[in-house]
Order: structure tokens, then C-alpha cells, then sequence
């Protein structure tokens, strides 16, 4: 086997200093009747790097990757282009094979970045501190809902209507085992109105922005309502690159920001890995879940990072930790340290533009094919479309032409059938002109 | 004949300049780097796009009016300071890295290959089911590996850690206790268990109650039997457990555990010691979360991305959460929704958004091909081999607590022999890194004194092995001698000296901030 | 004149009058290392004697102080928040962490004096 150094002679030399006989030996604690011979296995033997790639390429070609046409899906995970720096930097064995930085005289390479990462995302959010990612940003709303919960000592957390739905689910799975989730009724194209259902139990309001169909809600209005009865606002953003064209969150008094990084840096990945962002403010800091890296000196008084405030964690919390996470989303929080580094200031506001732009034109084509009207007036890349038929079935019939037209309300939303014929559409950079007009032809025609 | 004085000189000189500083601040390959937002500056881009134009009135009015402060950098410069700090980095690939309990194994890079191919890396989550169907396939494949492996009749495969896979198997046996009417809020643990389990299950809103461990490292049976009863949900079991020891009384405890109408949670952190030869089906457990990124090698790349996918017996399986992934006539199908569910599935819930870490699958399942049933076997037999031999070379030197015994992947010692020396199980620590080596994990698990676990994992020869083994041999017979001249401020060679972490901790820096500007936060 | 005793979990207790002024001991602060952060209670909140009413961080532990007696907080230590190492260097009197309202002098009483602290920590 190509991963195993030990010959069969080693093996033997070893056994014989551990001084027994067989390497079944060693096995002497597992109750014999628990141990199985290979075969008891119904699973193929190894196989050659040639084959493997071989097996997995075939498998690869059974999907329509989203770059081989037209490809317009957002809600939750969109198509950016990855500079290739990218992926060269953080295939780099350091970073690539490099444990938890627990030895900080040997990971200054990952604390740093972390530490980068901190400070992008507390800029990019308009908070005073990050933490070093978490899994994605469905948990990171949820890990923010139960810090809400821990802050106010309330019960309570309501959720927008316009918050991604599988967000809603995930919320209602962690939330609901401390305290309780309410969910305001989708309205899509129009704000919902949180507002109304935040009472003196309330320990959160969770609106997302641009939300699930692609409007831009103000939530300076919503921070003030909430902010009145004692509870905080979490602004939850799915798409990070509306960040560089719309106010940051913190700007809009909201307590916390959970968001999903992944269109920085990573590709969509049919959903995973991705990288969570969480920011607040600097006095909810001892209530903050995951890791945390600081700026410190060593014994020479060179400037250095470590992983600080860790009592925080279940590694010494034990069971009366802020969360039981114990890992963050190192190499996609690298990626994005790193694309966002090759963008900068000017880079971003450039990519939200484009972004914008596209979107704009898209809706302005797509508006025009009868049968179908835009219904979100203000959105950053994404919006909703209103068909005369159901949105599954058109997208279903599109992608038998080759275009991928978007995301069916009705696959995040099965039960309501007031959302049938909607269907959520996002353009990015990575879509060309030619696209946009394959799309309105396309369409015009299933809906004819 | 003519002397040629000039050009390279051959001699290799001497190293008493050692220590001079230099004028720059770098020493060789050794360089300083500073933050990106000191390197940048205004107006510079590592990426060229487009300035176009586009009216506002879509954005309601909430178009950003200050900007957002971060710096611009070229490309070269990026590259330059992101190479510059990955090497202030120790990894796998430079070096072994034997950390106990966190499987540090080699890494294969046609993983990282078959990942970026377009039909698995470049497909969005929620791109119509019948043009995914290679996505699904893998992860239908991938299940069928980890069942078949483990001897269990399903798995939840979207938990993205192992915590969260411990999360995952919880709520399964809440829902499950709930679904037979009961109440049970006690969960017992033993004292050795990683920090996770209790910090999961009191998440999970269930009570701790710890189990203590017998003299020879393992889990007291008396005791567990003694605590269980009509309000004990589960029990949290590592196996092999963390001090490196098969639980021989296993399939007594499960069924003491069942018997008590309670279930069986088994943390999977080392089913690397046992996959290919013991299915924890086998054992009587009810639900085990398995870390792709230690038994499969998915890369641990600085601290995640993991995968915690968990597998259920057939008593918790119904309770798996959303997404479920069924296959019929039309092919592979995911179901997201209560609206379509099979008959008896009853999800507690939804772990995350989309379907999980399909970037990790898609290793695991490479690894699991290359390896094939034979070499998963032969991993697991080479990492309980390495681990002894490393017992077996040191246990004269270092003290073994459970030393009489065979060890499973991981050999465990603690700090009695450092006894007297001066030198503190942190100070042998940090002179490994002074020879090269990244440190064994120290301090846990807490039921040994000053513990040092070594995981040397299947993917270091022989000659490595012996190497290392020599080199803590006279770590561990000078500190014995109490020569602590290596110890003292260790370590010295790398490219930090110990950092002071009160005083990260007492007043926190988690960011940069422009001197020039007033501190924002304050 | 006030008078201090102190707990088997390494608390010390001052009273006067009815007001108890509550800490850790300097056997504590050894044990314990660098402080780091301090979480104290707000004032009003009532306490029992034995239920938890503080945290105090090092850099790798986390610990719960308990009230030692019980009554309503009427203060925390206001320096501790600013610097947590007053902690290490004056556990027995600048370090301080809250004062209490006694509710009950029966359970002062009860508690250890200086000598069989002392005692007490010689045996651990």
C-alpha cells in the first residue's frame, strides 16, 4: 500500500522489542468475539491511484457542474470566481497539513492569518471583534441565537420570514432545546414585520439581509424596536460580497452579524465545506463561541499570536463551555483571508458592482419574458421571480436545455404553496451577457 | 601556474556568528512578516475587474457610505506573505506530528485532486436533484463505506465535525427517548472522556454524571452499573478510550447500558485503532460519530474544515436528521423536508444548512478506494503497532501509567519521571520542538498526571520512528539527570520563543486597528 | 472589629457588621496562577451559601467561586475588571471580589478560622 512505510520486516523487528509474536496480539483487549476477518467486509480491496482517480472522475461526470452552462442558483451558496493564487496558497503543505495551533511557536503561520481573518471580517461587518470562523453560516446563526439567549437570560428568538429556511431549521434544532423560536411568516418581495412579534420574553431578533428572495431590509428600525425592549438584533448575511456595495450590519446597530463567507475564496462545493463568520461587539466578548486569536509578545518580546481567552472552551469548560465546538473552518477561513487580501478595498467594491450590475441586467431581461415578473424592488445579486407556472417544473425543463435558472421557492419551502411559482434567481460576475440572453430565451419559451 | 583568488570560497566557515543580529531582522530562511493591513496600502488590487457603472435606485437607499478600511495588495505580495507565514508553520508533510487523539496522518494528495473536479467541487447545493446525480452517488457510496465499516444500518451524514457529530447522536437519543414517552436526563460519562462530551450533552440539555476510571485506565464497571437507571438517556464512551486502551468490558456496558433502557454513545475520535477488524455494531453501540479528518485523513489544515458524520443503530436511525438521501427507481433522491419523508423516519431536525461537508466525503472516499477493506485494515494495524513499539522503546525511560499492557494507536505516559527534575511535562514539550518535533499532546486526558500521548499514526517508517524514539530517549535521560540546560525557555529554535498568554488574555488584541485612528472599540 | 474565616474551597470571608466581604485566599491565587479574568455578580442578586456566585480565569483553567454565606450582593469589586492581576498580588485584600448582606450569622460561624485554614491547607 502506497500510504504505509513499514515493510513486512519492519514489522516483524518491531514485534519483537514489543515482544510478542503476531501484531493480533497487540488486539488482546478486544473480546475475541468482537474481531471480524477481512472478508466478514462486503468492500472492494485497495486500488492504484490510476483507478481511484479513474472511479471518482466517473462518478464526477454523472452531475452538470455549474461552470459547464448558464448557472443562475444562489440562496445560500454562490458562484464567484476563485482567484487561482487561491487554491495554490492554501494547498501549501504548512497550511494544508498543520493541526489546531496549540503550539504557538510553531503555528505563528496559522494564528496570523486568524488573526487577519478577525480583523477582515470585523471591518467588513462594521463590528468591534470576529472570532476565527465557525462551520458555516447556519450555525453561526444558531451559535448567535444561543449567545442572545446566554446575554438577556430570555427564552425567545424571532426569526424573520426572509431568513434562509434551512437557517430557520437549523435555529429551531439548537435554539429550541434552551428556550423557544418563533418564525415570522415569509412575505416574499416585501419586509416582514418582525417588529410586532418582539415582547419583554424576546431575546433576539434574526433578520436576514439581503434575505432568502434577495431584498435589502434596513435594520436600523428593527435594531431600535429591539434594542427597546431589551433584546438584540442578529443580522444574518448570506451573500458576504453585498458587504462591499451595502452598509455593514454594525453600522445598523445590529448586536451580532452571523454570516456565511463561503462566496470569498470558496467554491460551492455542493454545500460544504464553508466558513461562518461572527462578529459582535467587544463587551458580549466573554460570551463569544469558537476560537479566538490574540496579539501577545514571546519571551524575547517579538510581537506573536495565540489562541486566547480559551476558558471559554470545551476543552476546559467542559460542560459549562459557551459551545461545544471545538474546531473552526481553518482552511476556508484561509481561502477567504486570502481572496479578500487579493481584493481589498478597491477589488470588493469593484466585485459587489459587478455583481449588482448583472443582477440588474438579468432582471431587466428577465422581467420583460411574459409569464414571469421580477417581485423584489431592491436587491443586491439576487432576486425573485414571479412565473405563471410552477417554478420546479420551469427549472426542471430549463436545465434539460442546459440552463440552470435558479433555486424553486418551493425546494425550501415544500408546505406553502403560495410560493409555487416562485423561483430565486442570482447573477454574479461569473455570467456573461450570452448567458443572461440564453436564460430570457429559454424561459420564454417553457412559459409560452 | 596562476592562483585564482577570487569567486566562492570553499570553506564551510565557522558558526560563531550564530547569534548576531542582523541588520534586517530575518535570518536566512527565516523571515519577519508583518500584518497585511501594514503591508497595503490605498488604491492597490491583486485582482483586475471591471469599473462599471450602475445606477443605485435598487438598493433602497442602503448603499455602504464610509469604506470598509481593508488594504490593497498586489498579487506577488500576497503570495509572498502568505508563503512567508506558512512556513512559521509545522505540518504532517514536514514532519511526524504526534499528537495523541488527533491523528496526524499523512494526507494523500490525489484526495485534494479528485475534490476540485468540476462534478463535485464546482456544483451548487441546490442545482436541480437530476443534474447532481454523480454528487449523490458519491455521498450514497460514501454511506455505504462507513455502515459497512462500522456494522451499523445507517448514518447521518451532514454533522461538519465531530462535535457536531456528537450533537447529532444525542438529539437522535433525545428524540428517541421522547418518542417512547420518557424522560431520562442523566448522561454519564467517564472521567477520562474528551472535553466535547460533556460540553455536547449538556448542550443537549441532558445532565452530567461522571464515571470514574480503575486503576489500570479504564472504565469502572461497578460504578457505571451502580449509576444506572430509569432517568440515565445514554452512555458517552470513547473506544478505544482516550488513554489509549480497548474498553475489554465494552459489550457488558452496552448491555448493562440497554438493559437500564438507556443507549450507547461511542466518540469515534479513534476508530482508526480498530476500523478493518472490529465493527462497533458489533459492540452494541447505538450511535458513533466517526472524524473523516482523522480515520480518512481529510486534511486537518490548521484546525478544519472537519466531518462528523454519525452512525446510528437501528433502534436511533429513524430519527436521523434532514437532509435523508434514499435511492429508487429514478436514482438517487435527497429528501429535505418533513413533507416527503419514507415511512417511520421521524428527523429530529436539520444540523446545518445544505447536505454537509461533500469536500470531505469526496477525500474519505478516495482514501477509503486507495486503502480498499485490506488497507484500512493494515492502517489501523500499523498505527496499534507503531504506537507499542514506541511504549516498548520508552517505558524504561518515560513513565507508562497502563504500561504493562498492550496500547492501541496511542501510547500514553505521564510526567512521574520528570519527578524532582525541575522539568515540567510543558518543558519537555517545548525542547521537542527544539528537535524538530511538533509535541505529543500534553495534560490530557486529565486522569494522568502531567500526560503526554503519543499518536505516531501509520504513515511513519520505521527509521522515523526510531529517530524520534532516540531523540526523547535523551530528552527524557537528561532531564532524568537533571542536565535542564535544554529545557529552560525551550523552545529556542523556533521561529517564536513561549508567548506570554496572560497577557493575551487580560487585555485581548483579536484585531488590528489603525494607530492613527482612535481605538474604534474602546 | 471584623473578624475572617474561611472555606474548604479556599474562600475567605470578612465581616463587619452584617456586610461580608468575600475572596479567594492566597493558597488559591497560587494554585490558580495568573488571573485573568474575573466574573462577578451583579449587585441585588440574593445568594445561597454554597451556590456559585463567581468565575475566576487563569490562562488554562476556569474556576467557580462560591458564596461562602449567604444574603444579597450589595457589591463587586470594581477593580477587578480593570486589572484581574490585583487578584495574584493582594488576593487577601485589594483583590476582594464581593461584598454580601449576611442573611443568616449562624453561617459565618460555622465557617473555619485562620488557624484551621492554615491546618487544613498543610494537609492537602
Amino acid at each position: 500500500m502506497r500510504y504505509h512505510p513499514l515493510t513486512p520486516d519492519d514489522r516483524l523487528t518491531m514485534l519483537e522489542r514489543i515482544g510478542v509474536t503476531n501484531v493480533d496480539a497487540l488486539f488482546r483487549d478486544v473480546p475475541q468475539s468482537a474481531v471480524v476477518p477481512l472478508s466478514a467486509f462486503d468492500l472492494p480491496d485497495g486500488q492504484g491511484e490510476l483507478e481511484v482517480e479513474r472511479a471518482l472522475s466517473r462518478m464526477a461526470s454523472k452531475s452538470v457542474a455549474a461552470g459547464a452552462g448558464p448557472f443562475f442558483c444562489g440562496a445560500g451558496a454562490y458562484r464567484h470566481h476563485v482567484p487561482a493564487a487561491v487554491d495554490h496558497l492554501i494547498q501549501r503543505s504548512e497550511f494544508l497539513t498543520s493541526y489546531t495551533p496549540y503550539q504557538p511557536e510553531i503555528a505563528q503561520g496559522t494564528l496570523q492569518y486568524m488573526f487577519e481573518f478577525q480583523t477582515q471580517v470585523a471591518l467588513l461587518t462594521g463590528m468591534e471583534v470576529a472570532n476565527a470562523s465557525l462551520y458555516d453560516g447556519s450555525t453561526a446563526t444558531a451559535e448567535a441565537v444561543l449567545m442572545a439567549q446566554r446575554i438577556t437570560k430570555r427564552p425567545k428568538a424571532i426569526l424573520s420570514g426572509g431568513l434562509h429556511p434551512h437557517y430557520s431549521e437549523t435555529v429551531e434544532t439548537m435554539a429550541e432545546l434552551s428556550g423557544q423560536v418563533v418564525r415570522a411568516k415569509a412575505t416574499p418581495g416585501k419586509p416582514d414585520d418582525v417588529i410586532a412579534l418582539i415582547d419583554d420574553e424576546t431575546a433576539c431578533v434574526v433578520v436576514q439581509s439581503p434575505d432568502v428572495f434577495g431584498l435589502i431590509r434596513d435594520l436600523k428600525p428593527i435594531a431600535a424596536a429591539a434594542h427597546a425592549r431589551g433584546a438584540l438584533l442578529i443580522a444574518v448575511v448570506t451573500e458576504i460580497v453585498s458587504l462591499g456595495l451595502l452598509e455593514a450590519p454594525g453600522l445598523q446597530d445590529a448586536d451580532i452579524v452571523a454570516a456565511e463567507g463561503q462566496s470569498i475564496g470558496n467554491g460551492l462545493n455542493f454545500g460544504g465545506p464553508y466558513v461562518g463568520l461572527f462578529a459582535t461587539r467587544e463587551k458580549f466578548l466573554r460570551q463569544v463561541p469558537g476560537r479566538l486569536t490574540g496579539e501577545t509578545v514571546d519571551a524575547a518580546g517579538k510581537r506573536g499570536y495565540v489562541l486566547t481567552l480559551s476558558t471559554r472552551e470545551q476543552h476546559i469548560r467542559r460542560e459549562k463551555a459557551t459551545s461545544n465546538i471545538c474546531t473552526n473552518s481553518g482552511l476556508c477561513c484561509l481561502a477567504f483571508t486570502i481572496h479578500l487580501s487579493l481584493l481589498g478595498e478597491e477589488g470588493l467594491t469593484r466585485l459587489a458592482r459587478l455583481n449588482h450590475a448583472a443582477a440588474c441586467a438579468l432582471a431587466d431581461k428577465l422581467d420583460k419574458v411574459k409569464g414571469a415578473q421580477v417581485i423584489t424592488p431592491t436587491f443586491f445579486n439576487e432576486f425573485t421571480l414571479k412565473l405563471s407556472k410552477p417554478a420546479a417544473n420551469v427549472v426542471e425543463a430549463l436545465a434539460k436545455k442546459g440552463i440552470i435558472a435558479g433555486v424553486p421557492v418551493s425546494r425550501l419551502m415544500p408546505h406553502d404553496p403560495a410560493v409555487r411559482d416562485l423561483l430565486i434567481v442570482a447573477a454574479t460576475e461569473t455570467n456573461t451577457d450570452e448567458d443572461a440572453d440564453a436564460f430570457a430565451k429559454g424561459l420564454a419559451k417553457v412559459l409560452s | 601556474m596562476t592562483m585564482n583568488n577570487q569567486g566562492r570560497p570553499s570553506a564551510v566557515g565557522t558558526s560563531e556568528n550564530h547569534e548576531l543580529p542582523t541588520i534586517s531582522g530575518d535570518r536566512g530562511l527565516d523571515h519577519e512578516e508583518p500584518l497585511i493591513f501594514e503591508i497595503g496600502r490605498d488604491g492597490m488590487t491583486g485582482v483586475d475587474l471591471p469599473d462599471v457603472q450602475m445606477s443605485e435606485t435598487r438598493l433602497g437607499g442602503m448603499r455602504r457610505r464610509k469604506p470598509i478600511g481593508l488594504p490593497g495588495l498586489s498579487e506577488p505580495e500576497v503570495i509572498r506573505h502568505y508563503v512567508r507565514l506558512s512556513r512559521m508553520n509545522y505540518a504532517i508533510d514536514a514532519g511526524l506530528y504526534p499528537l495523541g487523539s488527533c491523528t496526524m496522518k499523512h494526507n494523500p494528495r490525489l484526495n485534494e485532486k479528485v475534490a476540485r473536479l468540476p462534478g463535485f467541487g464546482d456544483l451548487h447545493p441546490l442545482a436541480p436533484q437530476s443534474t447532481v446525480q454523480g454528487a449523490l452517488e458519491l455521498i450514497g457510496e460514501l454511506m455505504m463505506w462507513l455502515t459497512t465499516l462500522t456494522g451499523m444500518p445507517a448514518v447521518a451524514m451532514s454533522p461538519k465535525a465531530g462535535a457536531h457529530g456528537e450533537l447529532c447522536g444525542l438529539l437522535s437519543i433525545r428524540a428517541a427517548i421522547a418518542a417512547r414517552g420518557e424522560v431520562r436526563k442523566r448522561i454519564l460519562v467517564p472521567a477520562s472522556a474528551h472535553g466535547t462530551n460533556p460540553a455536547t450533552a449538556a448542550f443537549a440539555g441532558f445532565v452530567i454524571d461522571e464515571v470514574k476510571g480503575t486503576a489500570d485506565g479504564r472504565v469502572d464497571m461497578v460504578e457505571l452499573e451502580g449509576k444506572l437507571g430509569p432517568d440515565v438517556a445514554a452512555i458517552m464512551l470513547t473506544n478505544p478510550n482516550t488513554c489509549g486502551l480497548f474498553e475489554r468490558d465494552i459489550r457488558h456496558m452496552a448491555d448493562a447500558t440497554h438493559k437500564a433502557g438507556a443507549y450507547f454513545y461511542c466518540d469515534g475520535a479513534n476508530f482508526n485503532a480498530i476500523a478493518g477488524r472490529v465493527r462497533p455494531g458489533d459492540l452494541g453501540i447505538d450511535a458513533m460519530h466517526i472524524n473523516l479528518h482523522k480515520t480518512f485523513s481529510t486534511p486537518h489544515g490548521g484546525g478544519g474544515p472537519g466531518a462528523g458524520p454519525v452512525v446510528l443503530s437501528a433502534a436511533l436511525a429513524p430519527f436521523a436528521p434532514l437532509p435523508l438521501l434514499v435511492r429508487d427507481s429514478r436514482g438517487f433522491r435527497l429528501i429535505e423536508d418533513r413533507d416527503e419523508l419514507p415511512a417511520r423516519a421521524k428527523p429530529f431536525g436539520r444540523m446545518c444548512a445544505f447536505h454537509g461537508q461533500m469536500g470531505m466525503f469526496v477525500r474519505a472516499l478516495a482514501y477509503m478506494l486507495s486503502h480498499g477493506r485490506d488497507g484500512v485494515r493494515q492502517a489501523s494495524e500499523d498505527a496499534v503497532l507503531s504506537a507499542n513499539y514506541i511504549l516498548a522503546s520508552l517505558k524504561d525511560v518515560m513513565s507508562a501509567p497502563y504500561g504493562n499492557g498492550p496500547c492501541m494507536h496511542e501510547a500514553l505516559f505521564d510526567d512521574s519521571f520528570l519527578e524532582g527534575s525541575g522539568v515540567t511535562t510543558l518543558d519537555f514539550a517545548k525542547a521537542m520542538i527544539d528537535e524538530g518535533y511538533h509535541p505529543m499532546t500534553m495534560y490530557f486526558p486529565l486522569v494522568v498526571h502531567g500526560a503526554m500521548l503519543i499518536e505516531p499514526t501509520e504513515s511513519e517508517s520505521k527509521e522515523s520512528l526510531d529517530r524520534f524514539i532516540h531523540v526523547l530517549r535523551e530528552l527524557a535521560l537528561e532531564a532524568i539527570a537533571k542536565n535542564t540546560v535544554r529545557f529552560d525557555g525551550a523552545p529556542r529554535y523556533a521561529p517564536r520563543r513561549r508567548l506570554d498568554e496572560t497577557a493575551a488574555a487580560r487585555k485581548p488584541v483579536l484585531r488590528w486597528k489603525r494607530k492613527d485612528l482612535p481605538q474604534a472599540a474602546e | 472589629m471584623s473578624e475572617v474565616r474561611f472555606t474548604d474551597q479556599h474562600e475567605w470571608v470578612r465581616l463587619d457588621g452584617d456586610v461580608a466581604t468575600i475572596g479567594i485566599t492566597k493558597y488559591a491565587a497560587e494554585q490558580l496562577g495568573d488571573v485573568v479574568y474575573v466574573e462577578l455578580p451583579e449587585t441585588g442578586r440574593k445568594v445561597g451559601a454554597g451556590g456559585e456566585a463567581a468565575v475566576v480565569e487563569s490562562v488554562k483553567a476556569a474556576s467557580e467561586v462560591y458564596a461562602p454565606v449567604g444574603g444579597e450582593v450589595t457589591a463587586s469589586n470594581p477593580a477587578l475588571s480593570e486589572d484581574p492581576a490585583k487578584v495574584n498580588a493582594d488576593p487577601e485584600g485589594e483583590g476582594w471580589f464581593f461584598k454580601l448582606k449576611l442573611a443568616d450569622k449562624g453561617e459565618f460561624a460555622k465557617l473555619m478560622t485562620a488557624d484551621r485554614y492554615a491546618e487544613f491547607v498543610k494537609g492537602l
